[in-house]
This record gives structure tokens, sequence and C-alpha cells, in this order.
């Protein structure tokens, strides 16, 4: 494989912009256990586009992980069920298809980097040798030809070449984060789903990681799903974000949407509960009481215990996706309401 | 100040079971554990009545006319080669077999998890020294160590019980070691140190208690082998002396009559495969059972 | 003037390995009043996870004076130590793993009071009655008295690490990352209890995090530690509107705010962090600063004082100097 055909799968992707590459619909995924049923996701449903990113956000226990799971069809079952809901990753139906098909699409259409390096790659394999790996999974090639691309890789990420032939536990965490990126997009996939890539990792190095992620996702034209639970690397990497809560999407927009226009009154809560840099006097305004317990889920709206603006129709019955603009959805019964806004924030 | 509401109801209103019923509510959903109880349980009910109603007399009744009979209504287990009753002889065995599971291993888990904490807790020289002695203990083979015990020391079940219980203190040297090394990096550990703890105290007062799974299952697991181990040595003429009927004596009495007299063989055999059985699926459950966080 | 509450000089700690010495705290010097908050900064590696615990004397410093109130503990010996003890505390990070998993909450929260003999001639009633006492000042409801960790949410745990450390009645407490594995709606309700019981019990804290958004919000003064040294250290506000050393510009341009288009250009610093082991006798940021002069390879930079109560210990930033006026280059960077 020649660096020619190398820029030619790269580039690839870029007459297709605009594309869906990832279109998860009516997602819902229950862990069945001994006593009880975790309702882990109910009812997800959105796109991305090709190039484009989107953020999910959200507390322990929202999801989110959970979804990005299902859409590669890795929920571990048992004792993980898909309920109902498809999911479609550029064209190809990946909760209906074998794992032999599957294994040809993950890492090839879309791959998945998690949140730890240290444990996600191979100590006793080099780590020219793991991307190489990747790359003769899903490309005919032989060993030296994807030695060579790996060692590309490890260019595009920041990494010397010359390193491929050095083991996991020779870098540090940033690097490993690299290397697993690198993994990651060597078959240059259409979508990358992220979960929590940074988290981990110290404050300067994760700028480098994302910077550098920033870049990547330019250049290839890869679809980004960054899962994480911080709305400044929201604001850094993606241009939609969707918010969740309890398995549910409760707010979704562009980046202006949800930040700037918020209207649900978690996504409300989070960005009160943040000290502010500029501002170290406001008092911290934490949401009352404990995220949801996704076993004894309420009848109602899942957020109404802990919501100030509830009332008693949000009590009763379970909220509907209502869109506010073209791009701007939010899931709350009050807004039925014309005159209802919340209070905002800053 | 709070208001003089006696503070005991308070903890009494929301009182757990208790930690031993707890522990026993979660270890009756596991039916190998239950099982590996009940055989054991079953054993030592047998182990009573024969302390009870037999004498060695009725284990030696020798009846020459009566050898190598099969299985019948009058010897459920057939006779023996000197015409004894083999089901009062197997049944008379399981008072060694217990002994040696509990006893034996009982007195190696004692010493070897007291040496292994040490080593595991306090590092540097305690615990080279310890662990080479260990070291030293556990590449001997362990029949020729027993062996050579009971040669030194005479035949009986005392010296069995030593002998086992030798081989078994290496294996919980080092668990325990391994156990505490892993627990004792934990900030509760820490914890108890700000609070003003003496390291010795943290040992077994928040450590150990940690650590105690492991050896749980290394115990069971132990009891299994001891009782393996002490067929063999009996087998081979090292065990209790000659007439009394330890399992494995049971069955070196027999081996040359596999074809012509299976039964001989076959019921001590069955008996000590229970026995294994039992403790290994007991000791499975305890595991479980004993940690409060497997509640699911 | 008056004795500082809290006073540290030139405190040492290395830790013995194979291929030589880590130099994890490398002579640390600072002070704190009664009942304001110290704020240490840093990434991994910086030591000061091991400074926390070197000023309570967990961990035995290798040189140096920790004074309290006067005393300097590192000469106390082992019964004054536990003693005083009971006025120390510490919160610890991982409410998972900071926390005994085999006892309940009741045994938690009474253990530091029974151990020490806190209530003389206690009785069972008495030390619940202060135990509940306790998990109500807290914000722990009182039915979970008798359950263990495991079954509760992370923000509790943290709430029964918390009233462990109070339940000795302590004056200072350090508090270790206590908010860091915690949600973000979470971390907001405990770091609101730690401001509440500062200012009703007259605590002094030290608080250590990487995370430089919440160490704004609760410290009256920072401390940035990088390798082992502090390299700057100011009240927080001063830190914030004029931070001066490269590795605090560094730190605060590496914070996503979220905001749109909140987030300026970064300072990207070069490499990765070096060796913590045996340094040479020079900056050890140089190998990554952006801005650099002769000095900077030819010893340790000292920690002064640049302006009013402002310290940076950088060899390119001098006392008294404009920097934008009299060093143009470092503005440029290289």
């Amino acid at each position: 494989m020649s660096n020619e055909s190398l820029t030619k799968s790269m580039t690839g992707g870029a007459a297709e912009t605009g594309e869906n590459v990832l279109e998860v619909k009516n997602l819902v995924v229950h862990y069945v256990l001994k006593k009880e049923t975790v309702e882990a996701v109910n009812d997800v449903s959105f796109t991305l586009k090709s190039g484009r990113s989107l953020g999910l956000v959200g507390e322990t226990g929202a999801g989110k992980t959970t979804t990005a799971l299902a859409i590669m069809n890795l929920v571990p079952n048992p004792p993980g069920v898909i309920k109902s809901g498809t999911v479609n990753v550029c064209g190809h139906e990946m909760l209906k298809l074998k794992p032999i098909e599957l294994a040809k699409i993950r890492g090839a259409d879309i791959s998945m980097i998690f949140q730890d390096p240290m444990t996600s790659l191979n100590p006793v394999m080099t780590v020219g040798n793991q991307i190489a790996e990747s790359v003769k999974l899903h490309e005919d090639c032989s060993h030296s030809q994807a030695f060579d691309r790996a060692v590309e890789m490890l260019e595009l990420v920041g990494i010397p070449g010359a390193r491929a032939s050095e083991y996991p536990h020779e870098f540090s965490g940033g690097m490993q984060q690299r290397v697993v990126i690198a993994i990651a997009l060597a078959c240059n996939p259409r979508v990358l789903i992220a979960d929590e890539p940074t988290t981990a990792l110290d404050v300067t190095i994760q700028a480098q990681v994302l910077g550098m992620m920033s870049e990547l996702k330019t250049k290839m034209n890869t679809a980004l799903l960054m899962i994480t639970h911080d709305l400044g690397v929201v604001a850094k990497m993606c241009d939609e974000v969707a918010v969740m809560y309890a398995g549910r999407i409760v707010e979704k927009g562009t980046l202006e949407d949800v930040f700037n226009n918020t209207m649900h009154p978690y996504t409300e809560g989070l960005f009160n509960s943040l000290p502010k840099i500029d501002n170290r006097d406001t008092e911290l305004k934490p949401i009352p009481g404990l995220m949801a317990d996704p076993t004894k889920l309420p009848v109602g709206c899942s957020f109404a215990p802990r919501c100030s603006y509830a009332t008693d129709a949000c009590r009763a019955r379970r909220p509907e996706d209502r869109y506010v603009s073209d791009t701007h959805m939010v899931v709350c019964t009050a807004y039925e309401d014309p005159a209802f806004h919340i209070e905002g924030w800053q | 100040m709070r208001k003089s509401k006696s503070a005991t109801l308070i903890s009494k209103q929301y009182r757990r079971k208790g930690f031993l019923i707890e522990v026993w509510l979660r270890l009756r959903t596991n039916r190998g554990a239950v099982f590996g109880l009940a055989v054991l349980a079953l054993f030592i009910l047998i182990m009573v009545y024969t302390f009870i109603f037999m004498t060695p007399a009725d284990v030696s009744k020798i009846d020459s006319k009566s050898r190598y009979l099969p299985p019948s209504s009058a010897h459920p287990f057939g006779t023996d080669d000197m015409g004894r009753d083999l089901f009062v002889r197997v049944l008379y065995g399981t008072r060694y077999s217990l002994a040696i599971a509990f006893g034996a291993v009982g007195i190696g888990a004692v010493i070897g998890t007291f040496f292994g904490s040490i080593a595991g807790y306090y590092g540097g020289w305690t615990d080279q020294i310890i662990m080479r002695i260990t070291d030293v203990l556990h590449s001997l083979p362990g029949i020729l160590l027993g062996m050579v015990i009971v040669t030194i020391l005479g035949a009986g079940l005392q010296t069995l019980m030593i002998a086992i219980g030798f081989t078994v203190i290496s294996g919980f040297v080092r668990m325990a070691r391994a156990s505490v090394l892993s627990v004792k990096t934990s900030e509760f550990v820490e914890s108890a140190r700000a609070i003003g703890m003496s390291e010795f105290r943290i040992v077994f007062s928040q450590v150990l208690p940690n650590s105690i799974s492991p050896l749980i299952v290394t115990f069971t697991a132990r009891m299994a082998t001891s009782v393996l181990a002490a067929a063999g040595l009996s087998f081979l003429g090292f065990g209790v002396p000659v007439p009394l009927p330890e399992w494995g004596a049971l069955i070196s009495a027999g081996r040359n009559y596999l074809t012509t007299a299976p039964h001989l063989t076959l019921f001590p055999g069955i008996f000590i495969m229970l026995m294994a059985f039992s403790c290994a699926l007991l000791g499975d459950g305890l595991r479980d059972a004993l940690d409060p966080k497997l509640n699911k | 003037m008056d004795s500082h509450f809290l006073e540290v000089r030139n405190l040492k700690k290395y830790f013995k390995r194979t291929r030589g010495n880590v130099h994890a705290v490398d002579g640390v010097n600072f002070t704190i009043d009664k009942g304001k908050t110290l704020g240490v900064v840093g990434e991994s590696g910086c030591g000061k996870s091991t400074l926390g615990r070197c000023v309570l004397r967990l961990i035995e410093p290798t040189d140096g004076e920790v004074l309290y109130e006067g005393r300097d503990i590192c000469k106390l010996n082992k019964r004054e130590l536990k003693d005083l003890r009971k006025e120390m505390q510490i919160i610890f990070q991982d409410p998972f793993s900071s926390l005994n998993p085999r006892k309940t909450v009741l045994d938690l929260i009474a253990e530091p009071i029974k151990f020490n003999k806190l209530i003389p001639n206690a009785s069972k009633a008495d030390i619940e009655n202060r135990v509940l006492e306790l998990m109500e000042t807290v914000g722990i409801a009182e039915r979970l008295i008798n359950t263990y960790p495991h079954e509760l949410d992370g923000g509790r745990r943290q709430r029964i690490g918390i009233a462990r450390a109070l339940s000795l009645n302590p004056k200072f407490i350090v508090c270790d990352e206590p908010v860091s594995a915690l949600d973000v709606s979470i971390q907001a309700q405990i770091l609101n209890l730690l401001k509440k019981l500062q200012k009703e019990l007259g605590l002094t804290y030290i608080f250590i995090t990487h995370d430089l958004s919440v160490v704004n919000y609760f410290s009256n003064d920072i401390m940035v530690m990088y390798l082992g040294h502090v390299v700057e250290m100011a009240p927080a506000a001063e830190l914030f509107r004029n931070p001066m050393h490269p590795y605090t510009k560094a730190l605060l341009s590496a914070i996503l705010l979220p905001k749109v288009n909140g987030n300026s250009e970064r300072i990207q610093l070069r490499g990765e962090v070096t060796s913590p082991i045996d340094p040479p006798d020079e900056c050890r940021f140089a190998k990554r600063c952006n801005y650099l002069c002769k000095a900077c390879s030819a010893g340790t930079p000292p920690l002064l004082e640049v302006e009013p109560n402002h310290l940076v210990a950088c060899h390119c930033i001098k006392p008294g100097m404009n920097i934008l006026q009299e060093q143009p280059h470092l503005i440029s960077g290289r």
C-alpha cells in the first residue's frame, strides 16, 4: 500500500460531506439482572453527519457508555438486552448483522476509543504491531505494508515513527492515548466514538490530545461522537450537543442552542454547578438530590423529583420531544405552557 | 445537641439482621454450597454416631467365613479381606478424614496466615526471612515430607495431622502475604493511620478482615487436597496404623482386588470424593457469601 | 507578627528507588493563617498529594520542618503525635477505596471516636448520638446508618469521609482532591458543604486539586507545584488575574471553558514531564518552557517575591521587573 493510496483513503470521505454516517433511532437498552432491571437507555435518537461532531453529555449513570456500546453492538449479553431501536452506520444495520459481518465494520467504518489508555493497549505487543494488526484485519496487505502505515499513523498523532517498536509501558499516559487514537484511525473510519478519552489525563496533556484529535478529524473528515461529562471539552470539540439524563436525551441542539439558549432545567443545573473561573464569588447552585435510580425510574419525567420547575403534569406523564427550532430539541413537559422559561445561568 | 431520643433506638430501627445471619442468607441461595454444607454436616453426624454407638471392637470384628463378600442387605458395602463389615469401617473412617480436613488444615492455616500477614505487612527483612523459609518448605515434595515426619514421629493420627499441616503452611503464607500486600496500600488503611491506629492493630483489624476471602477459598481447597493427601499417605502405609479404617488405607488394602472385589475400593473412594467435592463447593459459596459487596 | 497557624519550612520527601531517589517534594515553604484555605495545584507527579501527607506526617518527611501552632510535628514522639492527630485530619480523593468495605456507616464514623476515647465512659447510646449528629452535619440521612459503603453513591461516601474527619473535632484538614472522583452536580454539593463547615467551625484547609476552576472557587491563596517545586504562589484572585510563571500560564490556558468560542489559543507546552529521579540542579521546567534565558540551566530558580504577596520561581522574572517592557523576547516565545 503506497503513500498514494493512503492519501486517497484519507480524503476519500471528503466528497460525501453532509451525508448521515450514523443514525440512531429509538434505541432502548436494558440490563436484566436477577432481582431487577436497569433501564440504561430509554429511547435515544440522534444522527451524525460526515465530518461533524456531536457531544454526548451526562453524568455517571446517564447511559452514555451503554449507548456507545450499543452503536457498536458491543453491549455484553447477558445481561444487556437491546429491547428495540435501530443503529445505522454508513448504511449498515448494526443491530441486525452477524458477528462476522460486524467484525468487518468495526475498525474500518466505525472505531471506538475508551477512557483508560493503559488498559486499552496490549502490554505485550509493540505499538507498531498493534496499529498494524488493525490495518491487516481490514485491508489486504502484507505485514511490512501494514507496519509502514503504522509508522505513518504514529507520525500523524505526533509520535516519532522510530518509536513504533516500543511497548506501551514505555510511553506516558498522554502518548498512550495517542497510540490508541492511531489504532482507531488506522483504517480511516467514517465515525469515531470517543468515550471520555481525556478524563484520565492531566490538563495540559488533555489540551494536547484534544488539539490533535481536532486536527485529525478535520484532515480525515471523520465524524466524532464525543462522550464526556466535561462541558468545557464539548465547547472545544463539538458542533452539536446532546444532554442525557436517566437514559434519555433531554436536550439536543447545536453548541449555540444548548450553551447560549439553554432550555432544559437539568442542563441549566449542570451549568450552575460549575465553579466559574471568571467570577469566584458566585455561589454554586448544585442540583439537589441524586441521579435517578435506573432500576426504579418514576412514571413521569425522570428529572422531576429534582427539578425546581416541576409541575404535577411533569410527574404524571413522560415528557415528549419538542422542537423549538430546526436544530434545537428539548424534552420537558413544562414547555407546554408557552409562557414558561427557565431562569437561565451566567 | 440532639434531642435525647435514645439513640440505640434509631439504629435499631434500621438494624440489619446481624452479620452471620446475612452470611447464611446469602449462602443458602447457592445450591452448590448448600449441598457441600449438607454433606459435611452429614459426615459430622456420622462421626458423632460412631463415637456414641461404635467401639473399636465393632470395627475390627473378624469373620473369616465372610471374606470378600459383595454388598448385600447384611453387609451394605460388603466385607473385606478379613471378613470385616466394610460399611461400619467406612463410617468409622469419617473421623480421620474430618480430623485431617479441619484439624490439620486449621493448624497449617493459622500458622501460615500469621506469618504471611506479618511478612506482607512489614516487608523488608521480615518479609525476606519468612519467604525464604517458606520457599524451602514449599519445595519439599509433600508426600516425601509427610513420609519423613511420620517416620520420625511414628505412625498415628496426630502425626498424620502434623505432617499434613506442614505441607499446607506454605500455601497459606503466600496467600496471606499476597492478600495483605494488595490491601495494605488501600486508602482506608491510610485513613486508619490518620486517626492514630498503630500498624499492628491495623493489620489485624483493617487489613486481614478484607483479605479473608482468598484465605477461605484456600482453606477449603486445602481441605479437599488434604483428605486426598492423607488417603495417599495411608495408601503408601504412612498413615494411621494398619487396622484403623482410614479411607485411604482401605483403598490400599483393596487395590489388589479391583476386578474381583471392586466394592473394597469403590466405597471408600466414593466417600473420599464426596468429602473433597463438598469442601470445595462450600468454600466457593462461603467466599461469595462473606463478601458484603456481592449482594446480587 | 504572631506566628502562623501552619508553617512549612524546606519540606523534602525523597523516595528511594533502585535507579535513584525520586524527589517527590523538594524544598517547599509556605504558611497558612487560621481559618484560611491554601489551594495546591499541579498535575500528576508534581508532589501535591505527597506534600499533603507529609504535612500530616502520614508519610515521614525526609527533611524540613512542619510547624503547627508553633510546634514542629516532625520532632514529636509517637504518643504526642497520636494526640495531635485529633487536630489534623485528611479527606481522601477516592470515596470508593478510602472506606473499609466491611464496616457500616455507623462503624466508620464511630471508629475514630471510639479509638481515641473522645467521649469518656461512653455508652453505645452516647456514641450513636454523636454519630447521628455528625451525619446530620454532613447531610447523610439517618436511615442509612447501617448501610455499607458499596451500597451508597460517591457523593454519600465522600460525606462519610468528611464525617470521619470531623468526628475528632479537628482544627485543620487536608483535602486531597476531595471532589475529583465525583459527578459535577455532586461536586458542587460537597464544595458547598466544605465551605459551610469552614465558616461554622473555623477550619483551616489545604485544598489539593488539579482542577483550576475548583481551586479558584475555594482558596484564599494558591500554590502551583511542578515536579516537587513550588513555581508560583499568590492570592487566588491575583494568580488568575496575573499569572507569571510560564507553567502557570500554560495551565490556565489549558482550561476549557464551557462557553461557545470561549476558548482562546492554547499555550502549547513542548515535550513531556521530565523525570523526578535525581534531577539536575536547574529549572525543572526549562525543557518544556517556551521562554528561556541564559540563567535557566544554571541552577534551580529561587522562589522570590516579584510583586507584593506574589512569589514566582523563574530565572527570567525578577522582582520589580516589568516583563512586557524589559524582556520582549519573553512574550513572543522561542
